[in-house]
């Protein structure tokens, strides 16, 4: 086979022609497009030099807004995704009747589609949180999506929903490499439920957190559908995240030159966080 | 031990409650979907007084159902079955061909996973319109060229460790590259096979943003971006909402429930690998 170079390129043809056609070249496209004035699909392209790069950095305010939207939602969906993930997955390897089904239970909005769970929950927080601030004389469930805060919850909400359950599975499947002989040496050794956390099983889950992590956050960071069935954006584009902001700067204001040096940065600080994310998980992995 | 005892059971009390909170919106929804436009205005949150299932036959009529379903189920399965073939393909040449061309063209598709599809949508579809490729047929290549990226390095990482012998004894037997794929190897990628399916069925069938930009013509929709463009309709009527909504779900939680070993095995493993 070695020597076979037609066997060779005709195995890797189909899916490298077709990676190289959606993926490398609009890549490569892309970073050019994005120094010139392009306007809309099949329309010419002026090289235009930094101008749009400048003008994301410095005069639009919405893409500033957008940014620090959505770092502040990943830091957020981070934290609770993993954490409420972390907490289901110890409570269903307990093993009691029906540890199965909960499984099941906390897994399952992620199969649903981000379109179909923004809409749903648009109906929970819109309808059903108002009949009940109004039935129960509770303020605060009022008026929900209504404004940026709520937005935002709201936004916190449906991907914590989402994705949980994801990362209850991660943590499992690492939870169950835990050997039970070590535990039981623990406590024998009069560790309790708390030292046994603390000190035998946060540390051996570690490299499931960085997994659970890096996925969270490009979960986050690329959000869209949900981003477009909850909120759209609104209200006054005060829950737009930069996914959105990229869209409909291209679809809405017809900039695609623009649109495309804002997808370059928002691709730099995707990967850059991404890397830079594993890198700090991997030095603090223990291995057993 | 009752002590013990007693902290378990108030863990497993707590989990049945988180559990019951989980599902609330799906069933708040199914409730809401039986009701008549005003009773969900008037008691929302009471249960139906009368079953009005019309709200169903009408959301499917509007969602256009069979045809949008049809367009997502081929889409997915056939863009999933080449992905998975032509993947497969790849990641084994590469791995048994070592040489730097194989070292390059491996890191290619792995790093292209760091490119966001905000990145590419614009000039992908420039680029596709093109060529002609604004349609179900284009659709199907574009997943493979999305798709390929993760499948290769899944499957790669699988072959890697798959003994060298056996196609070293079907070569000298006679078996030609295709003979040894078909015959020898294929068979062993089952496990990773059934992962690599999965990870791409869910995304394909729930991915909304590609099919809006490239197929977003009468007849061609799949079913989120149907749901979409229900939604931007009929955007008051939550009678018919609900109903679409619970519509919408209905094929990805009977395909769950078929296959639940599987797919959980299949996300993890993609997870974690």
């Amino acid at each position: 086979m070695k020597k076979s170079n037609w066997g060779f390129w005709g195995f890797i043809a189909p899916s490298l022609l077709a990676f190289i056609l959606v993926q490398l070249i609009p890549t490569i496209t892309g970073i050019y497009y994005s120094f010139t004035d392009w306007d809309g699909i099949g329309k010419s392209k002026t090289f235009i030099g930094l101008r749009n790069y400048s003008e994301a950095f410095t005069t639009d305010s919405k893409f500033l807004h957008a940014f620090i939207f959505t770092f502040a939602f990943t830091l957020c969906a981070v934290i609770l995704v993993n954490l409420i993930g972390f907490l289901l997955a110890l409570l269903v390897t307990m093993k009691f009747k029906g540890s199965n089904l909960l499984r099941g239970i906390f897994f399952m909005p992620n199969l649903i589609g981000g379109i179909l769970l923004g809409f749903t929950w648009q109906f929970i927080f819109v309808q059903i949180f108002s009949a009940l601030g109004k039935k129960l004389g509770i303020s605060w469930l009022l008026g929900w999506l209504s404004n940026t805060e709520t937005g935002f919850v709201g936004l916190l909400i449906v991907v914590t929903w989402q994705l949980s359950g994801y990362m209850m599975l991660i943590y499992i499947a690492q939870l169950q490499n835990i050997p039970n002989s070590i535990l039981e040496a623990a406590q024998i050794d009069g560790a309790n439920v708390f030292h046994r956390l603390r000190h035998i099983i946060l540390p051996l889950v570690a490299p499931a957190f960085t997994i659970g992590v890096f996925l969270t956050i490009s979960n986050a960071f690329k959000l869209f559908d949900q981003n477009v069935a909850l909120t759209n954006g609104g209200p006054a584009n005060g829950t737009q995240m930069l996914a959105l902001n990229i869209y409909n700067t291209a679809f809405f204001e017809s900039r695609f030159g623009y649109a495309q040096s804002k997808a370059v940065i928002f691709m730099v600080v995707v990967a850059g966080i991404s890397l830079f994310q594993l890198k700090i998980g991997k030095s603090k992995e223990v291995e057993l | 031990m009752k002590y013990k005892d007693r902290i378990k059971g108030l863990m497993i009390l707590m989990g049945v409650i988180v559990a019951i909170a989980w599902v609330a919106p799906v069933f708040i929804l199914l409730n809401s979907s039986f009701k008549s436009l005003k009773e969900i205005y008037i008691s929302i949150l009471a249960f139906p007084k009368e079953i009005v299932f019309s709200n169903y036959t009408q959301a499917f009529e509007k969602l256009d159902f069979v045809q949008s379903f049809t367009n997502s189920i081929m889409i997915t399965v056939i863009s999933t079955l080449i992905i998975i073939l032509f993947s497969s393909m790849t990641a084994w040449v590469l791995v048994r061909n070592k040489s730097k061309k194989s070292t390059i063209i491996f890191m290619l598709f792995a790093s292209a996973l760091l490119v966001p599809f905000q990145c590419v949508m614009l000039p992908l579809v420039d680029l596709m319109s093109h060529l002609n490729l604004m349609n179900r047929f284009g659709i199907v290549i574009m997943y493979l060229g999305f798709g390929s990226s993760m499948s290769v390095v899944l499957f790669h990482g699988f072959i890697k460790n798959i003994p060298l012998e056996l196609e070293e004894a079907a070569m000298i037997d006679g078996c030609n590259i295709f003979q040894t794929y078909f015959h020898i190897v294929l068979p062993l990628l089952k496990p990773i096979m059934v992962t690599v399916s999965i990870i791409n069925a869910m995304w394909i069938w729930n991915d909304f943003l590609l099919p809006q930009l490239v197929i977003n013509k009468t007849g061609w929709q799949t079913l989120p971006l149907k749901t979409y463009l229900f939604f931007g309709q009929f955007a008051k009527r939550w009678d018919l909402g609900t109903a679409a909504l619970i519509i919408g779900m209905i094929p990805i939680i009977v395909f769950y429930i078929a296959s639940q070993k599987y797919v959980v095995k299949g996300v993890t493993d993609g997870a974690i690998k």
